[in-house]
């Protein structure tokens, strides 16, 4: 058969099985739906003997292509939605700072976050957003957000609708200007920052719904970082983290905690200290896991503790084929056959 | 006069920036926060002039008929499309209006679908390239493998045999706060000092690069 058609079928496939799995999600046919521990168990370990074949095929000098290489991260990616497997998720000291940040407030207390993301790096970031906000909610802390970049403010209105709903919570719960404020998006990066410093309504006239800063009974006694109890930045890249450390610790003296993107993190890693000697940042959460983590400590576990399994599939699948790729390398006399195609 | 005025913008601006952190007072804390409010308004402007130049842009291509020029037609349909359903909302931001819909039924899917498709890139890139070539390489190897194994659980439960504390998120956590952590601050540093180099040369019009030109 000529590639294209099997492209073709693949494709088609592929496309059947993302409207069964849409229209079954709105007409709750899946509701429920995991395979036993056996067939689990069945699944990978057909998985792994599938791989030791592509190795042994390798040593023959048969090589796999990239399609291959997609297909076990597509399978990798999936099937564990529907495996029921506990993993222990184990809290890095990095994350638990993040949240001794929120336990230390007293109820009454003001939270700044800033969202600056966009949907791009919400699977990471979202549920960092959500666990940050239940545990304010919990808490009776007082929500101040802001987006630094221009799709953070409904990133942000997106994770309090989520969380209220997981809380079984409604508007007269949790109401909006006197328990939270979205300010909105402002443009300027950390000069932003840095005017909030001296004044927060000179950067923020008015919320995202037109509502005037004095209006606002959140805020209206807020004038600039020192009526602020604790600050979180949830941040996918510039403007972000390493502005709100720059301008607003190191020159106002906030307390920050992070939650970054996993190719992020690392970046922001000189920020920190220890748990009992915070450098410039109290906490960082790191990715996906680093939700987890922190779902894990406000026990709003969602979709990062959901997400996790099929994570580690792909982990240990990327260093699976890495490992086949360095086989191949080493066979050919260093020199790579690997094409591409 | 169309290069001297930049320059002495610049300089100014940069003088009363570096003068203000050290003396946060009156008049330099007032000029900061004119000078911080130009930029947020400037920064705003460019926005529309951002927009306008994908307008720009986008319709030449399909002036010319070039390459992908149905892609232009899409782009522009679509920009037309939000503004549009964004502005006949009114002033500020309302939920479950025409704009939120389109955001969430429209933007994110699509953004989260082209950014998805990173991870198979990624996962077939690790394969095809990622080679222990020479000690570099293989010490940025296994410490790649390490820290992916020990950010998931899967990592934890391959070690669970080993006391607390020597599992592989432990490891994991190991790399990222001592030699990580170590390497990115040497080159936060240098990139600092190339930055204040960088910067003085701009304040006190050496470095003229940014104005065009070519000198």
């Amino acid at each position: 058969m000529k590639t294209r058609t099997i492209e073709m079928i693949v494709l088609a496939l592929l496309v059947i099985s993302s409207v069964w799995a849409y229209v079954g999600k709105i007409n709750g046919w899946h509701h429920g739906f995991v395979f036993s521990s056996s067939v689990s168990l069945v699944i990978m370990i057909l998985l792994a003997l599938s791989l030791v074949w592509i190795l042994i095929r390798t040593l023959q000098d048969k090589l796999v292509g990239r399609r291959i290489v997609f297909l076990y991260i597509g399978v990798a990616l999936s099937l564990p939605l529907f495996m029921s497997i506990d993993q222990p998720i184990k809290v890095s000291d990095e994350v638990r700072g993040v949240y001794q940040g929120l336990v230390d407030l007293q109820p009454g207390s003001k939270v700044l976050i800033s969202f600056d993301y966009d949907p791009a790096s919400a699977p990471e970031l979202q549920p960092m957003a959500e666990a940050i906000l239940g545990e304010c909610i919990e808490r009776d802390l007082d929500m101040i957000v802001l987006g630094l970049w221009p799709m953070g403010p409904q990133q942000a209105t997106m994770a309090l609708d989520s969380v209220m709903s997981r809380m079984g919570l409604t508007e007269q719960d949790v109401v909006y200007g006197e328990d939270f404020v979205n300010l909105g998006y402002q443009a300027g990066g950390e000069f932003v920052i840095q005017r909030m410093g001296s004044s927060f309504e000179s950067m923020f006239k008015s919320d995202f719904r037109g509502t005037p800063y004095q209006d606002l009974p959140i805020i209206k006694n807020v004038k600039n970082f020192s009526n602020i109890d604790y600050s979180v930045n949830l941040s996918a890249g510039f403007p972000g983290t390493v502005e709100w450390v720059q301008v607003g610790v190191d020159r106002f003296g906030i307390k920050l905690g992070a939650g970054n993107t996993a190719v992020q993190a690392p970046t922001v890693y000189p920020y920190m200290g220890t748990l009992e000697k915070p450098g410039q940042l109290v906490g960082l959460m790191g990715g996906m896991s680093g939700a987890a983590e922190i779902e894990k400590l406000t026990n709003l576990k969602g979709k990062a503790t959901l997400f996790m399994l099929s994570q580690s599939f792909a982990h240990v699948i990327v260093i699976a084929f890495i490992i086949i790729g360095n086989v191949a390398y080493f066979r050919g006399g260093r020199k790579s056959k690997l094409k591409g195609e | 006069m169309r290069r001297e005025i930049p320059l002495l913008i610049t300089g100014i601006v940069g003088v009363v920036f570096i003068v203000s952190y050290f003396i946060p007072h009156w008049p330099f804390s007032q000029m900061n926060n004119w000078f911080s409010d130009w930029f947020s308004i400037i920064q705003a402007c460019a926005i529309f002039l951002g927009a306008l130049n994908l307008l720009m842009v986008s319709s030449q291509k399909i002036a010319r008929k070039a390459e992908g020029w149905g892609y232009a037609a899409v782009i522009i349909a679509t920009f037309i499309m939000m503004v549009g359903i964004g502005f006949s909302g009114g002033v500020g931001f309302r939920e479950a209006a025409g704009f939120d819909w389109l955001y969430r039924f429209m933007y994110i899917p699509l953004s989260a679908t082209m950014f998805a498709i990173l991870g198979f890139f990624v996962a077939s890139a690790s394969y095809r390239a990622f080679r222990a070539r020479n000690v570099e390489a293989s010490l940025l190897l296994v410490a790649a493998f390490l820290v992916m194994l020990g950010r998931v659980p899967v990592g934890d439960m391959v070690t669970s045999f080993m006391p607390d504390g020597s599992q592989m998120s432990d490891l994991a956590s190991w790399i990222m706060n001592f030699p990580q952590k170590a390497g990115q601050r040497a080159i936060m540093i240098g990139i600092a000092l190339g930055l204040v180099s960088t910067s003085l040369r701009i304040i006190l019009g050496i470095e003229r690069s940014h104005l065009g030109g070519g000198d």
